[in-house]
């Protein structure tokens, strides 16, 4: 752990209080990380056999949400530049592991290199672009491709089935697991989220990372220190449009259908939207959005059957008031709160 | 990793508050079933009760579709309240919005059918909503009754024998539109509008096959996206073929944006053809009626907003129990007559039933044998047997005049025309 | 050639559309420094209201100015109410919170209005202008005269006036324009109230042409962002400008050029912003912008 508080700080300096209360060295020890990590694994494997098939089909969407708000963190949260097309990205993966499923009936556990690759191409290309627009022009250019690429998916009708979309088949549990289909799909899930996880936490401690950060802080300080702007940047959208891919066809195997529908621009929205609620710059923000994303639309509808979307958007904003730096930053502010043993 | 422990905290919160919730699930109703009945499915259903769950977009840009479960509860709770129920069944229906998003629509088929426990779905709203999620209902067995979409799939399939369909499938109902022309204008040259979608491809696409071999020629094609702001652009370019007839193949709003582009344009006159789903009164009025004189369209059950059904029985039954038991909707909304219209279909089907199951519903809503339902046109009718998934393929053509839709000609059976569809 | 000239004029009556909505995008970009997303379902909720006084039976040209009035007391309000306390928080939240507004604004004006379509009176009358076979629907002409207007007022608003004045340096460096004297608060909720005007102007001229229902300016928003994005989000004439050229490239490129069709024009103004951000990323009017570092 070069420097365990390098998430907190990039908290702390958009929470706006100077002298934010040092966290507890309780929180801290090595030891407690473990404990912490190794409850979240028992936790995460207990939940599927413990849960009726519904709730853990609705954790396994969470968890695609998550890598892809992962994915969208590290451009965000961490490069600080916005994306509202990141919907594309994830339709981009779920396209490609639908029609080599359909097309060429390829085994699904090789769909999931090849969509992620063809988001990071697409990613890439993209970036090219992206690096030269900052802030509010990356946003509306990147608005405008998750617009575009609803009719675009439907004109290659020959590949993509048009508006009518593919239905595909869901992989199905090996008979050594004796597990049942939702389980297996949500282990399957639960692997390649942990496994982005990880990559994600390897990039930004390493040099990548930190040049994504002095990139965000200071652009022009950064240039000057030496790091190379253009090849950083555009690297930052390849690898946040890999992650976007990678829970594309995650969701591809989960849903077992895909549709131009599926895949409009409210999708790129609800996932910003979702990584702000949950905390940028957070290692647990994407997990906190995917749960909102997931659970938030259900609750409005509970509350106001007539017009679910009056209380869905009142919720984004309520959100925002009580914890500008979304649910992570409220999240680690509460336990800061709890006093320390020791 | 202090965050790290963060996620777990909120991971830990989550499973106990569903494991809270896993209990209530437990409990399946029984109803009484002996004979032939015995063994099959009876969740969601005792004698005393039955419970269904609908799935409608009540947010994002399909909201309009919203009001028809308004129309469905209505008909429901006058049924349960003064007619005790269906069969002595007080029938509970829970409507989930899926905001038209597919994965969505997914998630909330599960809640109905594992959480909820219902006897079955009553209406997916949407070609793909209900896509993503008939491979769930045939794999549970849970019937997917009267589907709000009016894809040929539906029928035409055989290996989901748990879903069907209601309205009459898009593809019946460009036959119509193809034999109405064939009679009145065999030589016709034909401009199309069309929704670039499931929807506006089956009824297009159908169009094109019914009129196949004969003189009637497609000379110009314009598609629009739901996301478009206007379809003006669309009905220009197609002005310019100078075609004698305008197929208008949109959703309500658009519907209005093209009636109202061909009223302005004074030089191109055309006879305009516009399909049902944009040809309600709701959709005439603002574009005004002295631009909408002599339009064609097609339709198979009543218009509230048509005089000719105004000292209708069914009609003043609908409007008096609509204000009892749904105060503050409109009647006069096509889409509260219309899911007045499928509940009323449910209730026939579930009469016919041999047996209060699952598999009995199925069973019978795939075996109809001219079931007369009160809100449909007469001599429309609901029929299916072996081979034929389609409850409702006779439509009847009509003319708009002063202020209200005429009907003309006789209710035309696609079936007997065009023999049975297959795709 | 007619023909070509005939979709040159409906291509400047589309763009006039985008150009209507992006100038209250403009404004509120001036005044606050923020894209706001919810601004399109702002002006689709003013037209709302004006429906709501013209169905009550006042005539259309005092229901206007009550609707202008009260769109401008409402844009205040939200800025004082929903915007006020995530003031000084990082952009995006600001942005996400316009999401929200959006989202809001929207499912209210279904919920009160239904979603069905309204009918909205045309405050100009029907008919066209006929030269050399080509039509200038009265229509199209007094919108495109109503968004000159509006856009000569803001110039004149932003270079020649105290306001203006005020406004970029509240939207440039707020904590400076606090120590110069300028009150922050009440300029950005002079921003709101403004582009709120200015956007129900927008709804009102629209919603004759695309029918009133609460998903009316959903279509227009990405243009309108093409619009501000091509003349520069710190020029009023760039908007109108942009709005036109978007409209005629759209509209063009739709009718003549086969690949892209009906149904992929919406990719022009995703070629628009690219190509302009890439070649001159100040837009067409707007000034680079000079950073320290």
């Amino acid at each position: 752990m070069s420097n365990p508080t390098e998430t907190d700080a990039a908290q702390e300096r958009t929470a706006a209080p100077p002298t934010p209360p040092r966290p507890a060295e309780w929180w801290r020890s090595a030891r407690r990380q473990w404990a912490a990590a190794a409850v979240l694994a028992a936790a995460a494997c207990y939940a599927p056999f413990q849960l009726v098939p519904f709730h853990v089909f609705q954790l396994t969407m969470v968890l695609v949400y998550a890598v892809a708000l992962l994915g969208l963190n590290l451009l965000v949260g961490h490069a600080g530049q916005i994306s509202l097309g990141h919907g594309a990205f994830f339709a981009v993966g779920a396209y490609t592991a639908a029609i080599l499923f359909d097309r060429w009936a390829l085994p699904y556990p090789l769909t999931l290199p090849v969509a992620a690759g063809a988001a990071f191409l697409l990613g890439l290309a993209f970036g090219v672009p992206a690096m030269r627009l900052r802030g509010l022009y990356l946003a509306l250019v990147t608005l405008a491709i998750a617009i575009f690429l609803v009719p675009l998916l439907k004109r290659f009708e020959e590949l993509t089935g048009g508006s009518m979309g593919l239905t595909l088949a869901k992989p199905a549990p090996p008979a050594w697991s004796g597990l049942a289909e939702d389980q297996w799909l949500y282990f399957l899930t639960l692997v390649v989220a942990v496994a982005a996880f990880l990559l994600c936490v390897g990039l930004l401690r390493s040099r990548v990372g930190r040049a994504l950060h002095a990139i965000r802080d200071n652009e022009g300080a950064a240039e000057v220190m030496g790091v190379r702007l253009s090849v950083h940047k555009t690297l930052a959208f390849a690898w946040s449009a890999m992650f976007a891919g990678t829970a594309g066809c995650l969701y591809t195997w989960v849903i077992g259908f895909v549709s131009p529908d599926s895949f409009t621009v409210n999708l790129s929205i609800t996932l910003l939207a979702g990584l702000v609620v949950g905390g940028l710059g957070s290692l647990s923000g994407p997990v906190l959005g995917g749960l909102f994303v997931m659970f938030v639309p259900g609750i409005a509808q509970d509350i106001n059957d007539a017009a679910p979307g009056v209380i869905f958007g009142l919720l984004i904003i309520a959100v925002m008031y009580v914890a500008p730096t979304g649910l992570a930053g409220l999240a680690g502010r509460l336990l800061r709160k709890i006093p320390r043993k020791e | 990793m202090r965050l790290s422990a963060i996620g777990c905290t909120a991971l830990l919160l989550l499973a106990v508050a569903a494991c809270g919730g896993r209990d209530q699930g437990g409990a399946t109703g029984t109803a009484t079933s002996g004979g032939q009945c015995q063994g099959q499915q009876t969740t969601g259903i005792t004698d005393t009760s039955i419970k269904l769950g609908g799935i409608y977009p009540l947010s994002g840009p399909a909201s309009a579709y919203g009001d028809i479960p308004k129309g469905i509860k209505a008909y429901f709770d006058y049924v349960n309240a003064e007619k005790n129920g269906i069969g002595g069944r007080k029938v509970e229906f829970v409507v989930r919005d899926d905001g038209y998003q597919p994965p969505k629509a997914v998630e909330e088929a599960r809640r109905l059918v594992e959480q909820e426990q219902v006897f079955a779905l009553f209406q997916t709203l949407g070609t793909p909503s209900t896509t993503a999620t008939w491979d769930y209902a045939n794999q549970r067995k849970v019937p997917q009754i009267f589907v709000a979409t009016g894809a040929s799939k539906w029928g035409a399939d055989t290996e989901h024998p748990w879903t069907i369909g209601w309205q009459p499938n898009y593809i019946s109902e460009a036959r119509v539109y193809a034999q109405y022309l064939k009679q009145e204008r065999p030589d016709a040259t034909v401009a199309v509008l069309y929704q670039n979608d499931d929807f506006g491809e089956d009824l297009f696409g159908g169009f094109k096959r019914a009129i196949e071999g004969t003189q009637i020629k497609v000379v110009a094609e314009q598609s629009y996206e739901v996301t478009d702001p206007s379809v003006d652009p669309q009905m220009r370019n197609l002005a310019q073929s100078k075609a004698d007839v305008i197929l208008n193949v949109t959703t309500p709003k658009f519907g209005s944006q093209a009636l109202a582009a061909d009223a302005k344009n004074t030089k191109w006159n055309p006879l305009h053809i516009v399909n049902n789903v944009a040809a309600s009164i709701t959709v005439l009025k603002p574009v005004g009626f002295d631009n909408v004189q002599g339009i064609v369209s097609s339709t198979y059950y009543k218009d509230p907003n048509d005089p000719t059904w105004q000292d209708d029985a069914e009609m003043k039954l609908y409007k008096q129990k609509m204000e009892r038991y749904a105060p503050g909707a409109d009647p006069n909304v096509p889409y509260h007559t219309f899911g007045w219209a499928v509940a009323a279909s449910f209730h026939k089907a579930m009469e016919t039933a041999a047996c209060p199951t699952r598999e009995g519903l199925r069973d019978s809503v795939r075996n109809m044998k001219g079931i007369a339902v009160d809100m449909l046109l007469p001599g429309v009718t609901m029929d299916t047997g072996q081979g034929d998934g389609f409850p409702i393929e006779s439509m009847q053509l009509m003319e708009f005049k002063g202020e209200r839709w005429e009907l003309f000609g006789e209710v035309i059976d696609t079936r007997k025309e065009f023999g049975p569809l297959t795709s | 050639m007619a023909g070509f000239l005939q979709q040159l004029v409906q291509g400047l009556g589309a763009g006039a559309v985008y150009a209507s909505l992006a100038l209250a995008l403009v404004l509120i970009y001036q005044f606050t420094g923020i894209v706001n997303f919810a601004q399109g379902e702002l002006a689709m909720f003013s037209t709302y209201i004006a429906w709501q006084l013209t169905a009550a039976g006042l005539p259309f040209w005092p229901a206007l100015v009550l609707t202008l009035a009260v769109s401008f007391a409402g844009g205040m309000l939200i800025e004082r109410v929903i915007i006020r306390p995530v003031e000084g928080a990082p952009e995006l939240t600001l942005v996400i919170v316009t999401v929200g507004l959006f989202i809001f604004v929207n499912a209210a004006a279904g919920w009160i209005w239904t979603f069905l379509i309204k009918d909205f009176p045309n405050p100009f009358p029907a008919g066209a202008l006929e030269a050399g076979g080509i039509s200038i629907g009265l229509s199209t002409l007094g919108v495109l005269a109503v968004v000159g207007v509006v856009m000569g007022l803001l110039y004149l608003l932003f270079r020649h006036t105290k306001i203006g004045l005020g406004m970029r340096a509240v939207a440039a460096n707020p904590e400076s324009a606090r120590l110069v004297g300028i009150r922050v608060g009440w300029t950005l909720a002079l921003g709101w109230g403004l582009a709120s005007t200015v956007g129900a102007v927008s709804g009102v001229l629209v919603a004759p042409l695309l029918f009133l229902e609460p998903n009316m300016m959903g279509g227009v928003l990405i243009y309108a962002f093409a619009a501000a994005t091509l003349g520069g989000f710190d020029s009023p004439v760039g908007a109108v400008v942009g709005g036109l050229i978007v409209g005629v490239a759209e509209t063009l490129a739709g009718a003549y050029v086969g690949f892209i069709g009906s149904d992929l024009k919406v990719g022009v103004p995703l070629v628009i912003i690219l190509g302009v951000l890439l070649l001159r990323p100040q837009g067409l009017f707007g000034r680079a912008v000079v950073e320290r570092a």
